[in-house]
């Protein structure tokens, strides 16, 4: 699909619409789903877990992020604005220097990206960051 | 398999023994939604590299479930640990089956 400026604007604009009238709520009920597979239902706490963001996003199809909890085995990502919150799942292995990681993530509007760490002895830590978004990442 | 797909990887090619070194690895992919509607309406099946294995000498470094949010041309940041003269070898699983390679070697001196 050729994407030029207007089909852009209008992209974004529906895709703002969609967000700001009412599809919120199931999609953050999705996002505790999706993060309650990952922890099996177990307690998630705070800190531990550093989520780093842009406050603004100029475009939703590529944001960086960048996570890290030391003595974490594996890190999961969520973005509870998304269609599908789930975005990725880092696991450690024992040749990783540390539990960093950085990508790029789409996002289809002004959300909070969340990430869940677990750590080494099995408890669950969380980080969330605001992330707001000009054009939507998830084509309307 | 989908077309255009360039894995691309930075690794220093020397360290010293038990050195933290910083990888970066990108992989050109259009990394298909499935949220996506054509001109007509119809939805773009959805067509991903759903996993990003690095290994070195068999042992695993780091391993990425990924989904729809990753953007296209995925691009990973992390860091490895080298205990000794070997390989690093990166692997992408693509959705429809396909598996995409890349080995770089990492001399210690």
């Amino acid at each position: 699909m050729e994407l030029n400026r207007r089909k852009m604007l209008v992209l974004g604009t529906a895709g703002a619409a969609v967000t700001a009238f009412g599809a919120l709520p199931a999609f953050a009920s999705a996002t505790e789903d999706a993060i309650a597979k990952f922890t099996g239902g177990a307690d998630v706490g705070e800190g531990g877990v550093e989520l780093t963001a842009p406050e603004i996003a100029e475009n939703g199809n590529t944001v960086p992020i960048e996570v890290s909890a030391p003595g974490a085995v594996a890190i999961s990502i969520f973005a509870d604005g998304n269609p599908t919150p789930p975005v990725a799942t880092f696991k450690f292995g024992p040749l990783a220097a540390s539990q960093f990681a950085s990508t790029r993530i789409r996002l289809a509007g002004t959300q909070n990206v969340i990430a869940v760490a677990q750590m080494e002895d099995g408890s669950f830590k969380q980080a969330s960051a605001n992330v707001k978004v000009t054009i939507g990442g998830c084509g309307g | 398999m989908a077309e255009g797909v360039k894995p691309r990887v930075k690794v220093p090619s020397k360290a010293s023994a038990g050195d933290t070194i910083t990888i970066k690895t990108l992989i050109s992919h259009q990394m298909e939604s499935g949220q996506r509607k054509d001109d007509d309406g119809n939805t773009i099946p959805r067509s991903i590299i759903n996993r990003f294995v690095v290994d070195f000498n068999g042992e695993n470094v780091i391993d990425v479930a990924m989904e729809p949010a990753i953007s296209t041309n995925p691009f990973f940041e992390f860091e490895a640990t080298v205990p000794e003269t070997g390989d690093f070898k990166f692997t992408w699983y693509d959705d429809d089956g396909s598996v995409y390679e890349e080995t770089k070697t990492v001399t210690v001196g």
